[in-house]
């Protein structure tokens, strides 16, 4: 694996553009990018053959959570099969692994201990130690893999977060020493909750260990967004700047923004898979920094004009796709009055057309933030898309 | 009329045809997925298309309800909704009617029900019926048959072939697009020879496009049921299709097109697929039993499909009955064999090893020998040797 920052913003920016080199991917992945969710190391709705046809490489960076093969196969089978990328057919996909996904493997503070993190499962609260995982990780062979984390909501005592990052270091160093490849695939994890010291804390003592990258967890759990940007700072200012970071639980657009300013180069986000689930399909405009949205049309359907919900009745009979121009499978090949169709019988195709735009949509989202980044525009492309945002920050759900 | 039926190969009653559509060209024998609500359940029209598919069906009583006819019309018709680009038949919604409404009640008008969306009285008449489907707009339509379930005796049966003759002709006379929807005929009339014949010579003389065989697959004994289809496929014209509808299974659609038949539809594939369970030629695999937790091999070797390229049986078992994907990878893999059975029944025909074929099929599904004795009296009659597959008959059983 190999990252190479290309871009840094200049003037007291942190924004940066880079690019991810990883062997079993032809072409490298620019960052900042997004990692699709994965349920068992393939996209929820969206099969390989479909998945092929969204833009590449972005769209061959997934995440998934080894906490998903809890069940099965054992890591035995995953062995024998020949780990993630023969088992799951995507031989040329970048697999980043992390426990957490933020849909069925939630942190859970409160059964964690000292022997390791606890999660909630489809298969109940599981505790996972470093050996356990480290099993899991030589079994599935992902590309990168994160160490385990304490994540602990905003609001807990300063005596557990500390305890949390305590912890969090001493599983990084137990999971390097059961590393076969010492750390030359490892994102060492960083937590420190809602306290800029101990987020520092933990960044520099991590920044010291013989890892590739970083993995930044314990956002999106209940700290406000205003006191995001100093933490996310916090820790970015005590990383390397050469090194790849990653980050947990900022899902929403505005989220990933405050991500990209603050220096990171990866963003896991769920928010694709809850529009899916919702009937949503994105509509923003990704142009911003071309056209001034200040002025632009205020939809008359009533729609936020970032997305629309299918399932409303106004859609019965439009033959339109999502969004003109669109180049994504579904607005190829289908119209609003078919998926509002299929979403009103319940058709498991709607969930399958709705990844597929949004997931295209999104992608091109992060297309547009790197051309911000590297046009060297990008506190203005995050200012105008917050403008055009502002009425509807406070309405749009929080989704991890 | 707006379809061609050529055949293109036979062996005896077998047949291998080339059949004609507004919307595409197929080749028979096929199998029709289901699409009852205007979508095959997960999959896209894409791979819809790469599995080989040709035909889809679509339920008329669901697409009623919803979208509604009158909107499917507006939209230009199912195939502009769905944006399917090759050929649809719709059912006359009958069935549905009398298999999932309660007070499903059947008189000369029609069918008489009550709403599901509001519990009024509501009555299908052979006319709404076609009216919907020509709004609809499939390339083949069917007729509003009275249908009795096939265990039913006595008079009911005989009344029930006879007003299927009456409706045939509301169908015929309130049919407004023959030259591009192909209206065909149901043969009904239970387990009884007589009533299936004179129901037969009542369809023939109507002249239509293509003849169903209707009532079967609804619990009677495999005996019957291939001793029906025998006899309709001897009655029918040759240089029309020949549609048994309700038939999945593998092993009846081997049977019946060595007796004659052309087409063939069932949720079968696609819903056992949602159940866990794969088809191969060796019959099913439980994709859910503990068992296949550490099976690496492929679902089926012999399966050229995404899924069998890709995955192994011990993964999927990991995704199957618990998410979305492993119902459709399934559902791919099953309809793929289906497609895939179509398509050697048809070239086998065609290249003159229709009856290898056969015995190839009964060994994988009978390596025991023991087939069926069903089968080998339908074999028979087709005249298709299957004693090679057969074990031995034992002096008990002579």
């Amino acid at each position: 694996m190999r990252f190479v920052v290309t871009k840094a913003c200049g003037g007291g920016g942190r924004a940066r553009a880079g690019s991810l080199y990883v062997g079993c991917c032809p072409t490298p992945i620019e960052t900042p990018c997004l990692l699709l969710s994965t349920r068992k190391g393939l996209p929820t709705f969206v099969s390989p053959d479909l998945l092929a046809s969204l833009p590449s490489p972005e769209s061959r960076l997934l995440h998934v959570s080894p906490l998903h093969f809890l069940e099965c196969p054992s890591p035995r089978t995953i062995s024998n099969i020949g780990g993630l990328h023969r088992m799951l057919g995507l031989h040329e996909c970048i697999f980043v692994a992390a426990p957490r996904d933020s849909i069925e493997s939630l942190p859970e503070s409160e059964g964690t201990n000292k022997l390791g993190p606890s999660f909630e499962t489809p298969c109940g609260r599981r505790l996972v130690k470093p050996k356990e995982y480290m099993d899991m990780i030589s079994s599935l062979k992902p590309n990168l893999w994160a160490s385990l984390a304490d994540e602990v909501p905003a609001w807990v005592s300063e005596k557990r977060n500390k305890t949390s990052v305590d912890r969090t270091l001493r599983w990084l160093d137990d999971c390097l020493a059961l590393d076969l490849e010492s750390g030359a695939n490892t994102l060492g994890a960083i937590v420190g909750g809602s306290c800029v010291e101990e987020r520092k804390r933990c960044a520099t003592e991590v920044a010291m260990r013989n890892v590739s990258g970083f993995w930044i967890g314990g956002f999106g759990l209940g700290e406000g967004m205003e006191e995001r940007p100093a933490l996310l700072n916090a820790v970015t200012d005590g990383l390397p700047e050469k090194k790849l970071r990653q980050i947990s639980g900022l899902t929403l657009p505005e989220e990933v923004l405050q991500g990209v300013a603050a220096g990171i180069d990866l963003f896991e986000s769920t928010y694709i898979y809850h529009l899916t689930l919702g009937g949503f399909a994105l509509t923003f405009p990704l142009d911003i920094v071309e056209r001034d949205i200040l002025h632009s049309q205020l939809s008359d359907t009533g729609s936020d004009c970032t997305k629309i919900n299918l399932r409303a009745t106004v859609y019965r009979k439009d033959t339109t796709p999502i969004v003109e121009n669109c180049s994504c499978f579904t607005c190829q090949n289908h119209t609003r009055a078919y998926i509002n169709h299929l979403l009103n019988v319940h058709e498991m195709l709607a969930q399958i057309l709705l990844e597929i735009h949004n997931t295209h949509h999104y992608l091109a989202f992060f297309h547009s933030i790197r051309k911000a980044i590297k046009g060297g525009k990008f506190d203005l492309f995050h200012q105008r898309f917050m403008e055009g945002r502002r009425a509807y920050v406070t309405s749009a759900v929080g989704c991890s | 009329m707006a379809l061609r039926f050529e055949v293109v190969g036979r062996f005896n009653r077998a047949r291998a045809a080339r059949l004609t559509l507004p919307h595409f060209v197929c080749q028979t024998p096929l199998f029709m997925p289901v699409g009852t609500q205007g979508t095959i359940k997960g999959l896209t029209n894409n791979q819809l298309e790469d599995i080989g598919c040709q035909i889809i069906l679509g339920n008329t009583y669901h697409l009623a309800l919803r979208p509604g006819a009158d909107l499917i019309d507006e939209l230009g018709g199912l195939h502009k909704l769905m944006n399917w680009k090759r050929a649809l038949l719709t059912d006359s919604g009958g069935f549905q009617m009398v298999s999932l409404l309660h007070l499903a009640d059947i008189t000369e008008k029609g069918v008489t029900f009550q709403s599901p969306v509001d519990g009024k009285r509501m009555l299908l008449t052979p006319e709404e019926s076609i009216q919907i489907q020509n709004k609809i707009g499939a390339d083949i339509i069917m007729a509003l048959d009275d249908v009795v379930k096939t265990t039913t005796i006595g008079p009911r049966v005989e009344e029930a072939m006879y007003r299927t003759l009456r409706w045939i002709d509301r169908c015929l006379a309130a049919h407004q697009k023959p030259a591009v929807q192909n209206l065909f005929g149901i043969v009904q009339g239970g387990l009884d020879p007589v009533l299936r014949d004179i129901c037969l010579r009542g369809l023939v003389e109507r002249n239509l496009p293509g003849y169903a065989i209707g009532g079967l697959s609804g619990g009677e004994d495999k005996d019957s049921f291939w001793r029906v289809v025998a006899q309709c496929t001897a009655a029918l014209p040759e240089d029309k299709p020949r549609y048994v509808m309700g038939v999945g299974y593998p092993l009846d659609i081997v049977v019946c097109s060595a007796l004659g038949a052309d087409m063939y539809d069932c949720v079968y594939p696609t819903r056992t697929a949602r159940f866990g369970t794969a088809l191969i030629p060796e019959g099913v695999l439980k994709l859910k039993h503990k068992v296949m937790a550490s099976d690496e091999r492929p679902i089926d070797p012999t399966c050229s499909c995404m899924v069998c390229k890709n995955y192994t049986r011990a993964y999927i078992h990991c995704l199957v009955t618990k998410d979305a994907m492993g119902s459709q990878l399934l559902s791919y893999h099953n309809l793929s064999y289906m497609m895939r059975l179509s398509r050697d029944l048809h070239t086998s025909i065609v290249e003159g090893r229709f009856p290898q074929f056969v015995q190839g099929f009964l060994r994988a599904q009978f390596p025991k020998g023991d087939v069926p004795k069903w089968v080998c009296n339908a074999m028979e009659v087709a005249g298709i040797d299957i004693s090679a597959c057969c074990a031995p008959l034992t002096s008990s059983q002579n």
